[in-house]
């Protein structure tokens, strides 16, 4: 049986991959300053991360979490305003791409040292507590090129220590750049840290978009049930290159014909028409409808003024008047 | 009855928690029987059970977890062990708490305990000032407390700040300095102190070299000498209108700080000085730092290494023939 949020799921992975396909040729036409950086391959794992969040959980995703960020409610015109630096996006042209967020809301703002959302995942889970919520859930990603940082191993255990209700998705898409898994790690599956964490563990083939709803899903369940923190380890290949300016020549032959290099986005539009869920005209007009809120999503930001110089505050602090400010 | 100045923090952290029910403090054994490694929180988690927490050995983490709580409404301290160790937590401090008002409108009320400064046979892991390298990046607030008072009334500040403040405490000052009593009220965060008055060479200093800056000054005051010591209270906000003032009353400047030379909190109130009060000087300003080491363990070589009384005074001297 499918899945019951399939066809849902589907639904933000396509409206993903328009959009950063879109971001992507914006960005070779010179219109995105900076970079740009997609989750092309990674839609399926995204998707079901931010499906199964409720409001009042937190989101800490990474670089390649679209689909998740969209699946959680963040909406279209935060990612175009914030590629091209409107003042009117959440980052107000302050910082850029896919370093944005809306906190308040639970949508944490990544930084790039990578492991540093998990331990700021746990605390403010804490506070929930603290405060006296329940029901709610932290959901934050990392790769497997983050999965070797200090912070991460920080923030993993801490997370076990405090028993918060953690899901670390964690995913390897088989390069860090262009360094591969060999000159990254030496253990078969990083699913196996799970044990030494404390962690409940479980490791995926990550183009499933079905597994990925079950397994990924089961794990947001667990934790907002009090179970120990969830790890989910899932395999990919990233179908891009690090960013737009990385044309992933080294990735081989021989590694694309690999399972784990399978387009979880095309996978899942025949898983759909096999079954039944939709043909292939409503796969089309969905598509057309994805182009249609990208298309606006970007207008409506390319209207808008960017910042000015001029008009910028320059303080760094809430507290004006401790804002220390040399001639 | 008297209070020290290490008693002052914990009965600050004690009013905050009372006052308080966001506060919570984190970090290596705060909560434990010892009560930390310089029993800061000793006797803290009996009163607040459940709002001393011991974190494990990982001070990224301890401050990432800080962040997102205060995020979410909380107010976290969060105790170093020694300052020296906070360089495990600066991606967090640098670049997580300092860029996320800037980036995001939301800011982080953390307050970060700062175990600071030389104390004989620490050697160089556990001595560091750290105060210069916080002062350097946007979106913190940096306190270097000198007085009793100041331990006391400056960490309750600190954490009513919604923005995130590296609270540096001076490991030497914990048993040294005594107060008769907690004050009630006292000078705003970003408020130098005159520490003394004076009219010839006006000294600034902060934590505690304000108490070697006052040795030299009232020795020099036997020879008729009569120093300014301003104690800046502060490093970041720097209070420039206050060293000004001063400096106008005196016409010489000499900066003292306890962190090593390159750069720094004396190197920038001479900048400052230097660009807006140059025609106040009578004298190219002077400072004087920790030396361009590591801090050394043995007694004859730290204290040849830390600035003391004797190296602020061999300065002073030098600049009033001038």
């Amino acid at each position: 049986m499918p899945h019951k949020r399939y066809v849902e799921a589907f639904r933000w992975m396509l409206l993903t991959r328009i959009l950063e396909d879109k971001l992507a040729s914006m960005y070779r036409g010179g219109m995105i300053s900076g970079g740009v950086y997609v989750g092309r391959g990674q839609e399926a794992v995204s998707a079901a991360c931010g499906l199964f969040l409720q409001k009042g959980d937190i989101f800490a995703p990474l670089i390649r979490d679209q689909a998740g960020r969209s699946a959680f409610g963040e909406p279209l015109v935060d990612v175009a305003r914030t590629y091209l630096g409107s003042r009117q996006g959440p980052m107000r042209g302050r910082d850029g791409n896919i370093h944005r967020g809306r906190p308040l809301d639970g949508q944490l703002a990544m930084i790039s040292h990578l492991g540093a959302m998990i331990s700021v995942t746990v605390g403010a889970l804490m506070a929930k507590r603290w405060k006296g919520e329940k029901n709610f859930v932290g959901l934050t990603t990392i790769g497997e090129g983050g999965m070797q940082t200090g912070a991460t191993h920080e923030g993993l255990n801490i997370a076990a220590v405090e028993q918060v209700p953690l899901v670390v998705v964690a995913t390897n898409n088989h390069f860090a750049y262009s360094t591969s898994n060999e000159r990254e790690f030496a253990c078969v599956d990083l699913v196996e840290r799970a044990k030494g964490y404390g962690f409940e563990g479980y490791s995926i083939d990550g183009t499933d978009l079905g597994v990925c709803l079950d397994v990924i899903g089961g794990a947001v369940k667990r934790a907002r049930a009090g179970r120990p923190p969830q790890l989910v380890v899932t395999s990919i290949l990233r179908l891009s290159g690090h960013g737009e300016h990385d044309d992933a020549s080294y990735i081989t032959d021989d590694m694309r014909q690999a399972p784990f290099a399978e387009d979880c986005l095309g996978l899942a539009e025949r898983f759909i028409i096999e079954h039944e869920l939709a043909d292939a005209a409503t796969i089309k007009e969905w598509r057309g409808e994805a182009g249609s809120q990208v298309d606006e999503a970007i207008s409506t930001a390319q209207k808008e003024a960017p910042p000015e110089a001029s008009e910028e505050d320059w303080c760094a602090l809430s507290t004006r008047e401790l804002v220390d400010q040399p001639e | 009855m008297s209070i020290t100045y290490l008693e002052a923090i914990r009965e600050a952290q004690a009013k905050l928690l009372r006052d308080d029910e966001r506060v919570f403090i984190y970090g290596q054994d705060v909560g434990g029987a010892f009560g930390g490694a310089f029993k800061a929180t000793k006797g803290l988690s009996k009163e607040f059970p459940g709002r001393i927490l011991n974190s494990p050995i990982s001070e990224d983490a301890m401050v990432g977890t800080a962040i997102g709580a205060a995020m979410h409404g909380m107010r976290p301290i969060v105790e170093m062990q020694f300052a020296d160790f906070s360089s495990i937590a600066l991606n967090q401090i640098l670049n997580n708490a300092g860029t996320h008002y800037w980036r995001t409108n939301v800011p982080i009320p953390i307050t970060v305990r700062l175990p600071s400064g030389g104390t004989q046979g620490s050697g160089p892991f556990h001595s560091q000032s750290m105060e210069s390298l916080y002062a350097h990046y946007p979106g913190l607030v940096v306190l270097t407390p000198a007085t009793v008072e100041d331990a006391y009334t400056m960490l309750i500040e600190a954490v009513a700040i919604d923005d995130p403040v590296i609270y540096c405490e001076h490991k030497y000052l914990y048993y040294h300095l005594k107060a008769d009593k907690l004050p009630i009220e006292s000078l705003p965060v970003g408020k130098a102190r005159i520490a003394r008055e004076g009219r010839d060479l006006t000294i600034v200093a902060y934590s505690a070299m304000v108490h070697e800056a006052m040795t030299v000054a009232n020795e020099f005051a036997e020879d008729g000498f009569e120093i300014e010591v301003v104690d800046l209270r502060s490093v970041k906000p720097l209070d420039t209108d206050t060293v000004l003032a001063s400096v106008a009353r005196t016409g010489r400047l000499l900066c003292v700080g306890e962190s090593f030379p390159w750069g720094g909190a004396a190197a920038e109130v001479i900048a400052r000085v230097a660009t807006e009060g140059f025609h106040l000087l009578d004298a190219a300003p002077q400072r004087v730092n920790a030396r361009d080491t590591p801090i050394p363990y043995h007694p004859n070589l730290w204290t040849a290494h830390r600035p003391n009384a004797k190296a602020i005074a061999e300065k002073a001297r030098k600049l009033l023939r001038e």
